[in-house]
């Protein structure tokens, strides 16, 4: 099972013949993802060869799509350019855009985000993340795929290097999925999304949330957590040292005022019942703990 | 980028919004100046990114260009809240009758962008949400739609603005739409906008908020980064294209790949530093994916530039990241800075390629560095060095 991607996912990669897209489309094809063509404005008709696969390259998603019969497409295009080619995928009723790019700006994520909702087809994920892996079937973007296999946690984190740092620690269990979500304030999809999918998935026992500094999705995860979720879930936040009013690496890692903080985020989730660890390590301790490892 | 009250009211000024004559003076003679051309009464306010300089001392009303020499030399220099005014702005003068709120904002908690009106303006308006949310009116809009007369004269109803200045409102509504869109904001916040006793609606005070992921398309805004208060070290890493924020009171210095493994390290040296005596973390700095020796070896001459810093924490996870390229780059930066390294460095590499990183290290042995298993032990070796 898994969520949101498996072995039948197939895969197109927009912004595949730029130097990033190609890079991690080899990636993607050498961990067995089922990568089908890409798209690249003007570009349409080329064939291009990466190790011995030969992908087709479109002009838009639709041509894409009705040719190849992608489900999924992961987004390598610079943020000037990163609208236009989410829009793209949206207009051409995609399922689920993945967008690794950093740096867009929010005013276009945010207009992206509402163009989805409003066409109601497509799920994004990102902008800003490492986009999700379901070791041994299907690896959306740039997750290495040979930290750990398959196995019956679920990850769902704003950060790409925690989710590895916590795939990691956790190597000999394995994952059903692990998800990046990103850390710029406007995502497609949050850890509510990703929680509820691990709720509903009979392959995931178990499931780490890492949170970190800024807006109030961790604590809303927390509340979703106390209504909807009866798997064990453990969590994990980090940003305690960051001071008020200073961006973290992520653009959505910000402490305003007095929100956003560490604190605030690890007392909503343990107010819901989530153990929450002090350090990736001792978080990874508490989930064996969960299951017996 | 949080902008100043000035440079607030100039982006207002450009797109339309109702704003009084002002100017930014940096001395008395320039504030006597400015005052001269505006003529009459002017108010002389401290321009620091920070709420609460009217009761500091921060905001004063002079009677003319002599005395707002005198206001200016008295505000310049002033520490409100620890942040030293630089700046004063020297604005013309209204005879107030009523003061409102209006806003328009980034709502992350939903996605969307929100505006927010209010007839109880010129405090703070968390106060308002809180003790009186009925006198808030809170309007989502969506970034596809925008906003259009029709809404915003429906806004301005709902936020219970008096029927003969609600179409000025919503026209200033409109133009702070604009300003919002075309100059990439995530806040634009007037507070208080002002109904003059003769009638007019102006902006009296501002605050905007940029977002610096769009600089590439808004050459504009490089000028109003405010040099005074950038910290040398930062300017220095910035250069570099390096992700780094000083820290007070630290010091361990940190260097790791990916923003949250960062955030995560600091709070790990800071939670092992509690043992030896509150050691805390000297900065953050991310060195990003894919990092190369160069990238780590300018990283690496940033920190231990930095004086506050005792000892320093390598943290890398391989993702994309090679563990060896980050240790040659460890090894080059310590032959590049010779002599003038210093500090030990605590090294922690997990991931892609790590034991030729650590086999790297190994081999040069270099006196400073030591390597640690894993990130909590690598984080106490450090706080223990920097404590010594």
């Amino acid at each position: 099972m898994a969520i949101f991607i498996n072995d039948s996912t197939k895969v197109i990669v927009q912004g595949m013949t730029g130097s990033e897209g190609t890079k991690h489309t080899r990636r993607m094809l050498a961990s067995g993802t089922k990568v089908v063509g890409g798209v690249t404005p003007g570009k349409g008709g080329q064939v291009v060869d990466i190790d011995g696969h030969q992908l087709p390259v479109f002009n838009t998603v639709a041509e894409a799509m009705a040719t190849t019969g992608a489900n999924a497409s992961v987004v390598f295009v610079p943020p000037k350019f990163a609208k236009a080619a989410v829009i793209d995928a949206i207009d051409a009723s995609m399922p689920l855009v993945v967008v690794i790019t950093e740096g867009i700006p929010v005013h276009d994520s945010a207009h992206f985000y509402a163009y989805s909702l409003s066409k109601g087809k497509t799920r994004i994920i990102g902008p800003n993340c490492p986009g999700l892996i379901s070791p041994g079937q299907s690896n959306i973007g740039i997750i290495p795929a040979d930290i750990t296999g398959p196995g019956s946690i679920g990850l769902v984190s704003k950060s790409g290097t925690l989710t590895y740092q916590m795939m990691y620690e956790l190597r000999d269990i394995g994952f059903s999925t692990a998800v990046g979500i990103g850390g710029d304030p406007v995502i497609g999809t949050t850890h509510i999304d990703c929680l509820r999918a691990f709720q509903d998935d009979p392959d995931t026992k178990a499931i780490v949330m890492i949170g970190e500094i800024g807006g109030d999705a961790e604590e809303r995860a927390a509340a979703f957590i106390a209504q909807y979720v009866t798997k064990p879930v453990v969590g994990y936040v980090a940003g305690f040292t960051a001071p008020e009013g200073k961006t973290m690496g992520h653009a959505g890692a910000i402490v305003s005022g007095s929100s956003g903080t560490a604190q605030a985020k690890k007392d909503a989730l343990e107010a819901a019942g989530v153990k929450v660890g002090q350090t990736p390590s001792e978080t990874a301790q508490l989930m064996r703990e969960i299951l017996g490892r | 980028m949080d902008l100043f009250e000035y440079q607030a009211r100039d982006l207002f000024e450009k797109h339309g919004v109702p704003v009084l004559a002002g100017a930014v003076a940096t001395t008395p003679a320039e504030a006597e100046s400015a005052a001269a051309k505006i003529g009459g009464k002017v108010v002389v306010k401290a321009q620091v990114k920070v709420g609460g300089r009217g009761k500091a001392g921060g905001v004063k009303l002079a009677e003319d260009a002599a005395d707002a020499r005198l206001k200016a030399d008295a505000i310049l220099g002033m520490d409100i809240k620890g942040h030293i005014v630089h700046k004063v702005m020297i604005a013309g003068a209204a005879p107030i009758a009523e003061e409102y709120y209006l806003a328009i904002l980034l709502d992350r908690s939903n996605r969307t962008f929100l505006v927010m009106a209010s007839v109880a303006g010129g405090m703070d308006i968390e106060e308002v949400a809180h003790k009186t949310p009925e006198k808030l009116a809170k309007v989502p809009v969506s970034s596809v739609d925008g906003i259009s007369l029709a809404q915003a004269k429906e806004i301005v109803a709902k936020g219970a603005f008096p029927a003969d200045i609600a179409d000025q409102v919503a026209d200033v509504l409109l133009k702070l739409w604009e300003t919002f869109q075309s100059e990439d904001a995530t806040l634009v916040e007037v507070n208080p906008l002002v109904k003059t006793s003769d009638g007019r609606i102006i902006a009296l005070d501002g605050k905007v908020t940029l977002d610096d992921n769009a600089d590439f398309r808004q050459p504009d805004h490089a000028e109003l980064v405010d040099l005074d208060s950038t910290n040398a070290l930062e300017e220095a890493a910035k250069a570099k294209g390096l992700n780094y924020v000083k820290l007070d009171n630290g010091k361990v210095g940190i260097i790791g790949n990916g923003a949250g493994l960062v955030m995560s390290t600091l709070d790990v040296v800071a939670y092992a530093g509690e043992k030896f005596g509150g050691v805390r973390p000297a900065n953050f700095l991310d060195i990003g994916g894919g990092a190369s020796a160069e990238v780590m070896a300018n990283g690496l001459s940033i920190i231990l530039g930095d004086p506050d810093v005792k000892s320093v924490f390598v943290n890398v996870f391989g993702g994309i990241t090679a563990c060896d390229a980050v240790a040659n780059g460890i090894v080059q930066a310590l032959e590049l800075l010779g002599p003038k390294a210093t500090k030990s460095i605590v090294v922690r590499l997990d991931g892609n390629n790590v034991i030729e990183g650590r086999a790297i290290l190994n081999k040069a042995n270099h006196p400073l560095v030591e390597q640690a298993e894993t990130m909590d032990g690598a984080a106490s070796r450090a706080a223990e060095l920097a404590a010594k």
